[in-house]
């Protein structure tokens, strides 16, 4: 099988690709939500409401509304155009008083625009959630690793169970960090920041990527069983390749069907499941690219590993 | 296969049986099922939510978690009152992780868009609490800071929590008004108790941190009752008591995060959301139908199945559905065709080997299950994590998506074979593999 031989390629290419995604979180730098800091986020459009005369309400241009803003006193903060007539300007917390001066800001001559929504989170709320993010992805990785390892407890030969764990991690560890750097990268582009939906993608992705490894190891236990139960001598690295060939269209047909869906959702849902779904797109696409190029031959390289030794 | 034949009737009767309940309880509003309509979040549907801190500091810890509970009666009352459609308030207990423990009131409001006149609402709830002044304490007449009078008094245990009702009432010579507090059984005893002990003693009454009366004990107050008398006006006097009667806090709150959507953006996320579950579900059908043919299409009937025993669990347990939630369930439509294309790729090397379609079919199902088992049992443990650690946007994700692979489950496997079994040939013709193999290869 390729993967099998071809091995020391896909390595280079991984690591590659975990490189130049970090390379981006560091370029472009973590633009974290208000979810995670605390702040205030302003959505307005102009659309719908009517001026005297009776004409739609006109966006007032990006500059102007900078200028009434800088005026404000409110320190850090940003206003980004969104779809076709909406301002979403983020501060830090804001009163009452000041979220008022900041829509007469917004406003064109003396017409306020329609509030979209507002969010208001205080520092340790925004702490909070932040620590019960982290907290969520250390336990799930936790919890899964021992799953794993649990499952696998029964194949020792020729590979010890708690490797098939370590390599779940490694893979996870990569199908977590390209994705983020490739979101990173797009919302330094398109708009888009570290927020409690990212955290969500990112559990999900790892949830996606110990699925798919643990399709791919299920097969290698079972073939290594066949043989041994038929008492067929075949190198690990023959049952590995084997392996991975039989489940390959499996797994390309299972991350199709949820590619389809999800990017179906990319382009058909709502602005706030985009950036949502951009990230478990990237992430699905990893996550198959590492349980058959990346996951199956580590488990090799390891074997030989100990051979040598 | 006669068996599979009536279980599959059986399946599709209960299937018809859920879409009738799905079209009854949304288009059907004399339906006793009108009952069980979707519960959408604020995201989707509009309406503002409030965070409130409750300042805990000087409770007892015991009385803590009753504490809470009061406040949260105390501001359902009033939000009730002012009439919000379906509103929830529950109280949040930050978690271990966060190293500071607070407890927080979370008011979710659907439909109301203005926030200031919500906090305004929310605001009008006083906090009431009865204090005792220590002993060898400076003057309190000459206190010139809130703060300072602050310090002089003790708290005694007896707040907003032990009311049950006020009144409004005139003294008969000074014609003056007064507040008439009545507390309940357990505040009685609390009452009586702390008069008994402090006889002499001044026990003040503060309402929002400000002290509106301080009348000396003069003997033990068995009846329960309290009375707030001076510098009232009739106005504010007939205020007051309306406030204490809808509640009042026991602790005081501080409002420290606040959401709003408006309708329009919400229903553009809801609509997105729809369209985006039909058309992804369409492309599945048509992809499962392309590549796996008569296994294909009983895939796809499974998928029908599973978004209809999904939608209808949605509505009867109930499950407030998010954008989050829309995206987990959507997502979960992908991970519940992975059972089928894992068990139709095993069938199709069975059928390499040689086998009848039925035996093909059996041990498809029977090697693949390893797989299906165990990758689900990882998919589960992330759903449960985050429902465990999660936000609300977080546990609606992991709610749809823990519904979604449970569900999956039963469909994917359970309903698919039986469909299956009742469809296979018992001959083993060209044909019969062709519809029952895969793929682009016609071999």
């Amino acid at each position: 099988m390729f993967v099998a031989r071809y091995r020391k390629i896909f390595f280079a290419l991984s690591i590659f690709i975990t490189l130049a995604a970090i390379g981006a979180m560091i370029v472009f730098g973590f633009n974290i939500g208000i979810d995670f800091k605390g702040g205030s986020l302003l959505e307005v459009s102009y659309g719908d409401v009517k001026t005297d005369s009776g004409l739609a309400l006109v966006r007032p241009t990006l500059e102007s509304v900078q200028q009434k803003i800088n005026g404000l006193g409110l320190g850090g903060y940003s206003v980004r155009p969104s779809s076709e007539d909406h301002f979403i300007v983020r501060t830090r917390e804001i009163s009452p008083a000041e979220k008022r001066d900041v829509l007469t800001a917004l406003s064109v001559d003396g017409v306020a625009p329609t509030e979209e929504r507002f969010n208001s989170i205080g520092p340790v709320v925004g702490k909070e959630l932040r620590n019960k993010a982290f907290v969520a992805i250390v336990v799930v990785i936790i919890a899964i690793v021992l799953f794993v390892t649990f499952a696998f407890r029964k194949v020792s030969e020729p590979v010890s169970s708690w490797k098939y764990g370590f390599v779940t991690i490694l893979a996870l560890v990569h199908d977590v960090i390209v994705p983020t750097g490739a979101f990173i990268a797009f919302a330094h582009f398109f708009g888009g920041e570290i927020d409690v939906l990212f955290v969500t993608a990112i559990l999900a992705i790892l949830g996606y990527s110990v699925h798919d490894t643990i399709v791919v190891f299920d097969r290698v236990r079972e073939n290594l069983r066949v043989n041994k139960e038929s008492h067929i001598e075949e190198h690990f690295e023959t049952t590995v390749g084997k392996s991975v060939n039989q489940t390959f269209t499996r797994s390309i047909n299972t991350s199709l069907t949820i590619f389809i869906v999800l990017a179906v959702l990319y382009f058909m849902g709502g602005a706030v499941t985009k950036n949502f779904s951009f990230l478990l797109l990237v992430g699905v696409i990893i996550g198959t690219y590492s349980s058959i190029f990346l996951a199956s031959p580590l488990l090799i390289t390891l074997h030989n590993k100990k051979i040598n030794n | 296969m006669k068996k599979y034949r009536i279980y599959s009737a059986l399946l599709l009767v209960g299937f018809l049986l859920i879409g009738y309940f799905l079209y009854a309880s949304e288009f059907s509003s004399s339906s006793v099922f009108s009952r069980f309509p979707f519960k959408f979040g604020l995201d989707l549907n509009g309406g503002t939510e409030l965070v409130y801190k409750a300042d805990i500091s000087r409770t007892d810890p015991s009385a803590v978690a009753d504490s809470m509970e009061a406040v949260r009666d105390a501001i359902e009352r009033r939000v009730n009152v002012f009439g919000v459609s379906e509103p929830i308030i529950q109280v949040e207990k930050s978690s271990v992780v966060s190293g500071e423990e607070e407890h927080r009131l979370i008011v979710e409001l659907p439909g109301v868009i203005d926030i200031d006149k919500a906090v305004a609402l929310i605001g009008q709830t006083p906090f009431l609490e009865f204090k005792l002044l220590q002993e060898n304490s400076p003057s309190v007449i000459g206190a010139t800071t809130t703060e300072r009078l602050l310090e002089s008094f003790v708290a005694t245990g007896i707040t907003g929590r032990l009311l049950k009702k006020a009144r409004l009432e005139f003294d008969p010579t000074s014609r003056e008004p007064l507040v008439a507090l009545v507390f309940n059984d357990e505040g009685s005893d609390l009452f009586a108790q702390i008069t008994r002990d402090n006889v002499g003693s001044i026990l003040a009454i503060f309402l929002d941190d400000e002290p509106i009366s301080m009348p000396v004990i003069r003997e033990e107050i068995g009846s329960g009752e309290a009375v707030i008398s001076g510098s009232l006006s009739p106005e504010e006097a007939k205020i007051l008591v309306r406030n204490l009667n809808y509640g009042a806090l026991p602790v005081p709150i501080e409002l420290v995060g606040t959401q709003t959507i408006g309708a329009s953006l919400g229903q553009d996320a809801l609509h997105a959301g729809i369209r985006a579950g039909v058309w992804g579900s369409i492309l599945v059908v048509i992809f499962l139908i392309f590549w796996y043919r008569l296994p294909g299409v009983i895939a796809s009937l499974a998928l029908v199945l599973y978004v209809a025993i999904s939608l209808a669990l949605f509505k009867l347990i109930p499950v407030t559905l998010t954008a989050a939630g829309l995206a987990g369930f959507i997502l979960s439509i992908g991970m519940a065709v992975d059972a089928n294309i894992l068990i139709f790729e095993r069938t199709k090397e069975e059928l390499k080997k040689g086998k009848s379609v039925a035996d093909a079919i059996r041990e498809g199902f029977h090697r693949a299950w390893l797989s299906i088992r165990d990758s689900n049992i990882s998919s589960m443990i992330t759903a449960l994590v985050l429902f465990w650690l999660g936000t609300s946007a977080v546990k609606g994700f992991a709610l749809t998506f823990g519904v979604g692979v449970l569900v999956s489950m039963f469909t994917a496997i359970t309903a698919s074979r039986t469909l299956l079994f009742a469809v296979a040939p018992k001959t083993s013709s060209t044909i019969a593999r062709f519809l029952f193999s895969n793929g682009i290869h016609i071999k």
